[in-house]
């Protein structure tokens, strides 16, 4: 069995302009799998579809064709089965920003069914090995710092024990010392746990650094996801980039199309 | 393989339980957190109430019959303000979270959409009492009502009864924030509004017209406002006539208000609604 099976999986979007109504496809005939235990990166620019995929998997949106399963279970049909499998962190640190961290963590870890004796116990544990301050535990989520907010994330991912964890740019927006910590983290989760991640990013040199396969999502169609050394033999470059440029004709940093804009906006 | 074992229903029940206790436990972390706004909103209540409460003592009338329509009056203003918490906090399940952005958190957690939102609802009914009977003790303390006779446990078994009926209704309205993340919480205050125009809030539901007292037929604040008042008044128990409606009214409104906000959810779902920028 799969840890994750995505097939010809499809979402669209609606976009109205004055009277006129047009799909956009952010997901468009996506199809992979993942093998337990490994570490997959997606690639993409801004509106690619990343976060759709994410959302899919995590079932926060239904799908318009296709299906996707975790570990066997289908995510738009038996929806509880998957959430009891998965956990996410995303670009944003999202808390009740008057609450600490550790009352955050009580409210997430409740959910998943962790008693207070529990979590007494254990969210500190988990705050400590992502890095976080001890005397900060009871401090509201709006006096942290952005790398402190995003380790917070993190505990409370890992807090759950997710067979599936879902990694939507984890580290944008982060300075390069807080990045290569939380980078560090998802190594030793790799090392230490039983979890299979999927990880998307825009960021190429650290979709190389963790990843087993790497994947390039562009305008909701997964271009490949093989090894990184496949991929530059593939197009006989030496980088990621390259690569990106050879499959796409566009760079990364490239002026987006108009609709490149609107599926930014939905993707 | 431990990931795809699905747990006993025994388990699934605990589970639920505790993700019902972490629901209340999030939002007394936020009272808490929030206790001055709380406060401050308390005071404008209390002058709220008072300012309707103040319009029997103006009246031509003996003391008797200003004190019996002044406590009507409060027992309006009581229900009006519990009414307000309830919907306000059950509206907040999609409203304030996503305002901090947790609530795709929230909803891809293993627990079921009617614990959560019963979770809501239970916390509301607590706090909503707790309000309820400061307002009420602050503004007789204030006004200087007379009630010898008040049964306040039938009153507040009335209130917590009728809170069924409310929940449910909060539940639909819940949803409205989902749809449209602008303007759905103020289409919830209408609601509220308007359930309380027809049940005789400062008034008798016979000064409606006809239609209008039709309507006051299924609402539940009708006979929540009838029974109260009579409690108080006249120290009246807890009777049939008026519970029967609440019931009924309750096994309606919660499997509808739940039925709308699963469809809510799940359009939201379809067309990309649930994320903040949405």
């Amino acid at each position: 069995m799969y840890a994750v099976e995505v097939h010809n999986l499809r979402k669209e979007f609606v976009r109205k302009k004055g009277r006129r109504r047009t799909r956009v496809a952010a997901i468009d005939g996506v199809s992979f799998t993942m093998e337990r235990g490994e570490c997959v990166a997606i690639l993409g620019q801004n509106g690619s579809g990343k976060s759709t995929l994410v959302r899919l998997l995590s079932t926060l949106l239904l799908d318009d064709g296709g299906s996707a399963h975790v570990f066997g279970h289908d995510a738009r049909r038996d929806t509880r089965a998957v959430r009891r499998l998965v956990n996410r962190v995303s670009v944003e640190a999202s808390f009740f920003k008057k609450m600490s961290a550790a009352e955050n963590l009580a409210y997430a870890a409740r959910f998943y069914g962790m008693m207070p004796s529990q979590t007494r116990r254990s969210i500190p544990e988990i705050l400590e090995r992502v890095g976080f301050p001890a005397e900060r535990r009871n401090d509201a989520m709006e006096h942290l710092s952005r790398g402190m907010q995003q380790k917070v994330a993190l505990a409370r991912a890992l807090l759950t024990s997710p067979v599936l964890l879902l990694l939507d740019e984890p580290t944008t927006g982060l300075d390069p010392r807080s990045k290569l910590e939380v980078q560090e983290f998802v190594r030793e989760i790799r090392a230490l746990h039983d979890s299979t991640i999927l990880l998307c990013t825009h960021d190429m040199n650290e979709a190389e650094a963790l990843a087993d396969r790497v994947g390039i999502l562009d305008r909701g169609r997964l271009l490949f996801l093989e090894p990184v050394d496949d991929v530059k033999e593939r197009y006989g470059v030496a980088t990621l980039e390259a690569a990106f440029f050879t499959a796409t004709g566009r760079t990364f940093e490239d002026e987006k199309s108009e609709e490149d804009e609107e599926r930014e906006v939905y993707a | 393989m431990s990931a795809v074992q699905a747990p006993g229903v025994a388990s699934q029940i605990r589970h639920e339980l505790i993700g019902l206790s972490g629901v209340v436990e999030r939002n007394v972390y936020l009272v808490k957190r929030y206790i001055w706004w709380d406060v401050a909103f308390m005071l404008w209540t209390i002058a709220n109430t008072l300012t309707i409460v103040f319009i029997a003592r103006g009246l031509d009338v003996s003391a008797a019959e200003q004190n019996e329509l002044a406590t009507k009056f409060l027992v309006g203003g009581v229900i009006w303000a519990f009414l307000g918490i309830i919907f306000e906090i059950v509206t907040e399940t999609v409203a304030w979270e996503r305002w901090e952005g947790t609530i795709e958190y929230t909803f891809m957690a293993p627990v079921s959409r009617p614990v959560h939102l019963f979770g809501m609802g239970l916390f509301a009914v607590l706090y909503g009492l707790v309000r309820a009977a400061i307002l009420f003790v602050a503004v007789v303390a204030f006004i200087g009502i007379d009630v010898p006779n008040a049964n306040y446990t039938a009153a507040l078994a009335t209130l917590a009864l009728a809170s069924i009926s409310f929940i449910g209704i909060g539940m639909m309205t819940a949803v409205l924030p989902l749809i449209s993340p602008e303007k759905g919480t103020q289409l919830g205050y209408i609601a509220q509004g308007l359930m309380l125009v027809v049940s005789g809030v400062y008034y008798e539901v016979t000064v409606l017209p006809e239609w209008m007292q039709w309507i006051a037929k299924i609402s539940p604040a009708t006979y929540a406002l009838r029974a109260i008042r009579d409690q108080i008044l006249n120290g009246a128990a807890i009777s049939w006539d008026d519970i029967w409606p609440l019931l009924v009214i309750g096994a309606v409104s919660v499997p509808l208000g739940l039925f709308v906000f699963r469809t809510g959810e799940r359009y939201a779902k379809q067309h990309g609604k649930l994320k903040r920028s949405g």
